[in-house]
């Protein structure tokens, strides 16, 4: 009898997906700026949104290799639907519906998005996010097109949470949604769909060969991807009560991108952590102007894919495991 | 002729000028081990490509268990009991042992879409990945991602992959390439352990293996069957020799 038979083949997968204390102490954490640094609620807010809109992209491009560069299309569609049906009702019911619209377009796109990899695939996603913007900003008597989207009026969450002026209820339905989608992220990748993710981003070729259906999997994974980035763009539209064009915007897309290589594809928290350094180094740089920012992030990104392959998260675990061989 | 796991029918395929796969006319019957030779470029890893579905031929057909499978894409083949291996490893290298043999057995249960549930609720899967492992001495090293495993354990995994389908018909393209000579009779020993249910065709170079584990020889020249028949009758064969045994002892050929 083998070691490995005496553990069982379960315990060692069992080990994988249990919850640990850096886990909890992280989502302990994002209640922190309630107490810590109530003056910066908003800018928490723009934090969590980025965050969820990049772990949609985790999910395509960390798990199943699907590279996007027009992921802002499917959060473009669920801040206009948001913002177009804000009037009419309560903003939790909006939500679904937003990402309701986006998971459709996101269904309809995922059959051209399966056939493809690589080069090919960069240039259609490219092509879908630049397509939506003109198409918004030639529909300019439904999306107010280059002024963007008038009179939105977000209703109080409930019927009891108004969103306030500090940020308080920005950030705390940004960050519910945020810990109740990343919930279920957790449970997709630890699902036998998640392996199968996993198995088509090592190889795609050999998913065939052991008689996986590739392209209905990327269908599945594509919709529920543009669904969470649907949300995000809705969070966005209801706490800012705007939408501009720039929501579909190529720079949107390049910058979830920029985010989620900074913290590590592939590990969820990773693109949390990237959202947060990010969003907050945009905000302590505002002052300086604009290309100098995008020079030190441009400056990061390389020194981050040459050193840290695994990204910012990956540098910390081989902290962590560079500190324990030495102690 | 009538009864046959897998047959291929006046199968053509050109690759412009050249011809890879001239007129091939193939019969499997259940529960065979056959083995296919012949020189490099003579078309046999092609073959395997046309008959799983990874290449589509020009003209002719595809038989599985009598079905017409011609028109079939390569996962639907594998979903109808027809699962290969590669001669150059081609495995998942970020999964372990485990995880990719689970996700095989996941895909041939139709469960592999399921995402609301955890892996490890699916016992039976993942004991099962566990016991193919097991059979081919993987067990231990079953949590090791693939590209940490030693080559031949590679090569094993291989057989494990494809094992998981459920395989009626298991195409091996050189199954012990590249591992030294001791392990490669291991290797074949293993599969000729395999159950009698699993019509088994494999390419082999080494005439030794071929000659010891194949109960009839198909030998390739040129994209076409050139001969057909026991070890005896391939070895003793004036023709073969000339093309293929006789310019290399141990028909190890290289070019």
């Amino acid at each position: 009898m083998t070691n490995a038979t005496i553990v069982g083949p379960r315990d060692y997968l069992q080990a994988q997906m249990r919850w640990r204390w850096g886990e909890i102490a992280f989502w302990l954490a994002t209640l922190l700026p309630f107490i810590v640094t109530p003056n910066y609620l908003l800018l928490a807010s723009q934090v969590a949104i980025a965050a969820l809109f990049v772990l949609s992209l985790d999910l395509i491009l960390g798990f199943a290799g699907i590279v996007s560069l027009g992921h802002a299309a499917y959060f473009g569609i669920g801040a206009y639907t948001a913002g177009l049906i804000s009037k009419w009702g309560e903003p939790l019911t909006g939500l679904l519906i937003a990402a309701l619209a986006a998971g459709v377009f996101g269904y309809l796109t995922s059959f051209i998005v399966a056939r493809f990899r690589h080069l090919p695939l960069i240039m259609i996603t490219l092509g879908i996010g630049l397509l939506l913007q003109e198409a918004a900003n030639s529909a300019s008597w439904l999306t107010g097109g280059f002024d963007g989207l008038q009179g939105i009026r977000t209703w109080p969450i409930a019927g009891r949470f108004r969103f306030d002026l500090y940020g308080y209820t920005a950030y705390g339905y940004a960050l519910a949604a945020l810990f109740v989608i990343f919930l279920g992220a957790r449970r997709l990748i630890h699902s036998p769909f998640g392996l199968a993710l996993r198995g088509i981003r090592d190889n795609s070729q050999r998913m065939r060969a052991i008689g996986a259906s590739t392209h209905s999997h990327i269908r599945t994974i594509y919709t529920i991807a543009a669904m969470i980035a649907g949300i995000a763009g809705a969070i966005l539209a209801q706490s800012t009560e705007t939408v501009s064009l720039e929501v579909l915007g190529f720079q949107r897309s390049a910058d979830v991108l920029v985010m989620l290589i900074l913290g590590g594809t592939g590990q969820l928290y990773g693109g949390l952590l990237g959202a947060i350094v990010y969003m907050v180094a945009r905000d302590q740089f505002s002052g300086l102007n604009p290309q100098y920012w995008y020079f030190w992030i441009g400056l990061l990104l390389i020194a981050v894919v040459v050193v840290l392959p695994n990204g910012l998260l990956g540098g910390l675990a081989l902290l962590k495991r560079r500190s324990k061989a030495a102690s | 002729m009538n009864e046959s796991a897998l047959a291929a029918r006046g199968i053509n395929k050109r690759f412009g000028s050249l011809v890879v796969a001239a007129d091939v006319d193939l019969t499997l019957p259940p529960g065979a081990r056959y083995a296919l030779i012949g020189p490099n470029g003579a078309g046999k890893t092609t073959l395997i490509n046309l008959m799983t579905g990874m290449l589509r031929p020009d003209n002719g057909q595809i038989l599985l268990g009598g079905e017409d499978v011609t028109a079939l894409a390569p996962e639907d083949r594998v979903r109808r009991g027809l699962a290969r291996t590669y001669q150059i490893n081609s495995l998942f290298p970020h999964l372990t042992a485990l995880e990719s043999v689970t996700l095989a057995v996941c895909e041939r249960r139709r469960v592999a879409q399921t995402w609301w549930r955890r892996l490890i609720a699916y016992r039976d899967e993942i004991d099962e990945a566990h016991q193919i492992l097991g059979a081919l001495m993987l067990d231990a090293v079953c949590h090791r991602p693939a590209r940490e495993l030693a080559y031949g354990q590679q090569r094993l995994l291989e057989i494990a992959l494809a094992l998981a389908s459920r395989p009626k018909v298991l195409l091996l393209d050189e199954p012990a390439a590249g591992v030294p000579r001791d392990e490669s009779n291991e290797l074949f020993a293993a599969i000729a352990g395999l159950s009698r249910d699993i019509t088994v065709l494999f390419i082999e170079h080494d005439m030794e293996l071929v000659f010891r584990f194949a109960a009839r020889v198909i030998v390739m020249v040129g994209g076409s069957i050139l001969l057909e028949g026991t070890p005896a009758e391939i070895a003793a064969d004036p023709q073969v020799r000339a093309v293929y045994l006789g310019k290399a002892p141990r028909g190890l050929r290289n070019g």
